[in-house]
């Protein structure tokens, strides 16, 4: 679908980084103005991506005003003074490209994939809307309409979408992190014009963005262009610093139970507040995920897999999630969905049991060694898709990392240690920081349409 | 309207579309086997695509599920490894199979490094050839496939359309979900696994592509390891089915606050002189981009929806034209009345010479961007191979969609386009909609 909201939770392994050894081909600078510039080199076929990054987020929302910062990526193609509404995409299209924008808690982004020669023109228009967005009543209004829609899509028709919201909630007692993206319904109702451009005249501007194009580019090239689109735009001189409030120790452990009748098949879901990678630290964001892998990697060979689905068969299904790339501190989460007959609690004892477990057996050293292997293989893996290479530096330079440490992380990566895992798993299960949610399944009198 | 012409103006002079400039090489192998091969050297891997034509449409009668589970199991075990083994000697390869039941085709995307090639197609091969089907595995796998039914059955969009599919094609294969029914897949036994494996898996059904760092006589020579042990033949293909739902509105009702909303009529077969035509036309009603006729109208003026799409669905034993879009319960009617619009509007007055333009701008350009990436440009390939396309098709698939007129687009438009076949399948507590049945 289209404007939509990045994925928070991405699966860490998928995001193996270059080592320096067989990087691809990268070169960065800044412009005058403070705005950085990436470009990463693929001269495979004559394409290229066209890629803006601001270093704004929902995070960075005012109070009340959640949503805004992914209201305000769908009006950017609302129009200027020099393209209508609506204009932006169109001229993309009419060049044969394509377009598209997302919004994180840490970042909002734009592209367009075309032809490489037209490279000029989208950098002329992604500058015209960096600072001259125009917004009337008459196109922010049924944009609200088609934010609420895309909540009631992703979210309101979506038990499981529910819960998880509930559970970030929770678990951020002080932190923005816990309002979703898209936002409350309740205050994206009243968000309005004067908001959006509140929030766009305070976080969009040249010394808050990153420039990253991908493929069939030369770095001069792009300089040339970059210098002549956005370099005549001036920094703005009161750019806020990047602060958002942060969490207290937490010292309670949390429980939530919720219940719909929608949920297909029940599970229980623990997240635990995680340390993210940080530049030029970044070795217990590795060591966390090999954790994850081991715990609930793949069915077969994950700790919580073998053990709970392969020989006890006590679940349907396992899992284990952690994303490093984060401005502020990250979660950790495991999944436990049982089989039929078998409670949540007897699901939440099976995945306490696997923790305990590996507490204290520690790594296994020949799954440990696969995942070095694995992790390995993705770098040759991932430089195949021209895109997904571009949004992994845009991802990192908005999470506060520089394209040094993107390029460091697989060094970062293969050199884990079995004791570094073991170390990080015993900092981070601590149920104080923890919320702990059952998916319930309401059972009604009766239901129309059900299994056939 | 203004804002269409100033974007013409603007960029007149800038409509050449890149090329896509790939070189494909036929390849047969001495046993028979025939593939398409792009050899790209830059990067040490090779993405593999093999296809075995009539997917789970080839279920046994009383069967339904088994090609889906039976698919599901072939990385479960094969030769002397067990399911974990198997999981454990890929892994430590790196090497990527997916393996998946679609309704036309069992589809299976490899990638694989160079430097352990060989060691990995071993793995392969034995999965293909010799998967164990262990009571274990079967059980463990059965079980996750019935979760997935048990979920689809409160998912408003997997509700909409197996409705939508039943109505279409009846006791067809295409009117039933390829996962099969929670009685259908709990019935399943070992011995209608390996009897939908040798329905599925034959020779004489195998289409292959393979993109990336192997060789011609590489890729010959792995062909004739991995598929010269499958059966010769498989099951029958299904018969043909015609589509067969009139017009109306059909509510199935189940509360949540967003209707969705699933519409169709009958399509277009992909050989019929008409398909050029019909999919610009498509394009301009519903596709892909911002500036559909639907999107426009129910998106951008009303704020109707989140998106809303339109596209002709060719399938091999039938064809639609269909189209999807979810709004709230009170919106409802007021959707389903702009799309009835916007159908009609099309069955009548046809196109604009300069929506046809843009359209044509728009498909000949995106064209070549579709062919980034090994994996990508393996999947293309063996589609084509399936849709009995030549490679010299992806050079003049372009002028195809350029020599589209605005009389085309209208003839087709009034022999196709039809609001009183066109029906819809609702699932939700809409408001201001009524069923026709």
């Amino acid at each position: 679908m289209h404007r939509a909201i990045a994925p928070t939770l991405l699966l860490a392994c998928g995001l193996a980084l270059p080592t320096v050894t067989t990087a691809e081909e990268v070169t960065s600078f800044t412009l005058d103005n403070g705005m950085d510039v990436v470009v990463i080199e693929d001269h495979r076929a004559p394409v290229a991506v066209n890629m803006v990054w601001y270093r704004v987020g929902a995070a960075d929302e005012p109070a009340g005003k959640s949503g805004i910062a992914h209201f305000l990526e769908h009006l950017m193609f609302k129009g200027t003074e020099s393209l209508e509404p609506g204009e932006f995409s169109s001229t993309v299209e009419l060049n044969g490209g394509s377009d598209n924008a997302f919004t994180s808690q840490d970042y909002t982004g734009y592209f367009q994939r075309v032809a490489a020669d037209r490279l000029g023109l989208m950098m002329e228009m992604e500058a015209d809307r960096m600072t001259g967005l125009q917004l009337t009543d008459a196109e922010v209004l049924p944009e609200r309409d088609v934010i609420l829609e895309e909540r009631n899509q992703r979210v309101e028709n979506s038990a499981g979408a529910l819960f998880g919201e509930q559970m970030r909630a929770a678990q951020y007692f002080n932190h923005p992190y816990g309002i979703p993206i898209i936002g409350w319904k309740h205050e994206m109702e009243g968000l309005g014009r004067e908001d959006a451009l509140d929030f766009y005249s305070e976080y969009y501007a040249p010394n808050n963005a990153i420039l990253i194009v991908a493929g069939d580019v030369e770095p001069e090239e792009i300089r040339t262009l970059a210098e002549a689109h956005y370099g005549a735009i001036p920094a703005n001189p009161d750019l806020p610093d990047r602060v958002r409030p942060q969490e207290p120790p937490q010292r309670a452990e949390r429980r939530l139970s919720f219940a719909d009748p929608r949920v297909g098949n029940p599970y229980v879901k623990r997240t635990y507040l995680a340390p993210e990678r940080n530049s030029g630290a970044q070795q217990e964001a590795a060591a966390l995920v090999y954790l994850a892998e081991l715990l609930g990697g793949s069915s077969a060979s994950s700790l919580m897999g073998q053990m709970l689905e392969f020989d006890e068969k006590s679940a349907l299904y396992t899992t284990a999630f952690y994303d490093g790339l984060s401005l502020d501190a990250t979660t950790f989460t495991l999944l436990v969905m049982p089989v039929e007959g078998r409670t949540l609690a007897e699901g939440e004892a099976d995945m306490d049991r696997a923790i305990a477990r590996f507490l204290e057996e520690g790594v296994d050293e020949a799954t440990f060694e696969r995942l070095k292997m694995q992790l390995r293989a993705n770098e040759i893996y991932r430089k195949d898709s021209l895109q997904g290479l571009a949004r992994s530096y845009g991802e990192a330079l908005t999470s506060g990392l520089t394209v040094e440490d993107v390029q460091a992380w697989p060094e970062v990566l293969q050199k884990v240690t079995p004791e570094d895992v073991e170390a990080a798993a015993a900092r981070l299960f601590d149920r104080a920081n923890a919320v702990t949610g059952y998916l319930e399944k309401e059972e009604l009198a009766m239901l129309t349409e059900t299994a056939q | 309207m203004i804002r269409f012409v100033l974007a013409v103006t603007l960029t007149l002079f800038a409509t050449l579309p890149a090329r896509a400039e790939i070189d494909i090489l036929e390849v047969e192998s001495p046993g028979g086997f025939k593939a398409w091969l792009v050899e790209e050297h830059s990067i040490p891997f090779v993405a593999l695509e093999l296809r075995f034509r009539g997917g789970t449409s080839l279920d046994a009668p009383g069967k339904r599920g088994a090609i889906n589970l039976m698919t599901a199991l072939l990385e479960e075990g094969a030769g002397e490894m067990d399911s974990q083994a198997f999981t454990i000697a890929t892994e430590s390869l790196a090497a990527e199979f997916r393996f998946r039941a679609h309704d036309d085709a069992v589809a299976i995307s490899v990638k694989v490094l160079t430097e352990n090639r060989a060691e990995a197609m071993e793995l392969l091969r034995q999965a293909l050839i010799e998967p164990r089907f262990d009571e274990d595995a079967i059980e463990r796998v059965r079980s996750q496939v019935l979760a997935g039914i048990m979920s689809d059955a409160t998912d408003p969009e997997a509700m909409a359309s197996r409705r939508f599919h039943e109505l279409a094609f009846g006791d067809h294969p295409y009117g039933s979900v390829s996962d099969g029914t929670v009685d259908s897949v709990t019935a399943l036994s070992r011995d209608d696994l390996t009897a939908a494996h040798g329905a599925v898996l034959g020779q004489d059904r195998v289409f292959a592509s393979a993109v990336g760092d192997i060789t011609a006589e590489e890729l010959t020579d792995l062909l004739d390891t991995l598929l010269g042990e499958l059966p010769a033949t498989g099951a029958p293909l299904a018969e043909r089915i015609d589509y067969s739902l009139d017009g109306g509105l059909t509510l199935v009702d189940f509360d949540t606050p967003q209707s969705v909303i699933l519409f169709g009529q009958r399509g277009l077969e992909r050989h019929d002189p008409d398909f050029f035509p019909a999919y610009v036309m498509a394009q301009i009603l519903g596709g892909g981009g911002f500036s559909s006729r639907l999107m426009e109208e129910v998106r951008e003026k009303r704020g109707l929806t989140y998106g809303i799409g339109a596209y002709l669905y060719p399938m091999d034993l039938s064809e639609m034209f269909m189209g999807m879009t979810s709004t709230v319960n009170a919106r409802a009617g007021e959707t389903v009345a702009v799309i009835r619009d916007e159908w009609l509007r099309l069955a009548e007055d046809g196109v604009s010479a300069e929506e046809l333009e843009r359209a044509q701008t728009y498909l000949t350009g995106a064209y070549p961007l579709r062919f980034d990436g090994n994996g990508r440009i393996a999947n293309i390939l063996v589609g084509m191979q399936m849709d009995a396309l030549t490679p010299d098709y992806i050079r003049t698939r372009n002028d195809r969609i350029n020599a589209v007129t605005v009389e085309d687009i209208q003839r087709v438009a009034s022999e196709l386009v039809d609001l009183d076949g066109l029906h819809f399948v609702v699932v939700g507590k809409p408001e201001g909609l009524e069923a026709t049945n």
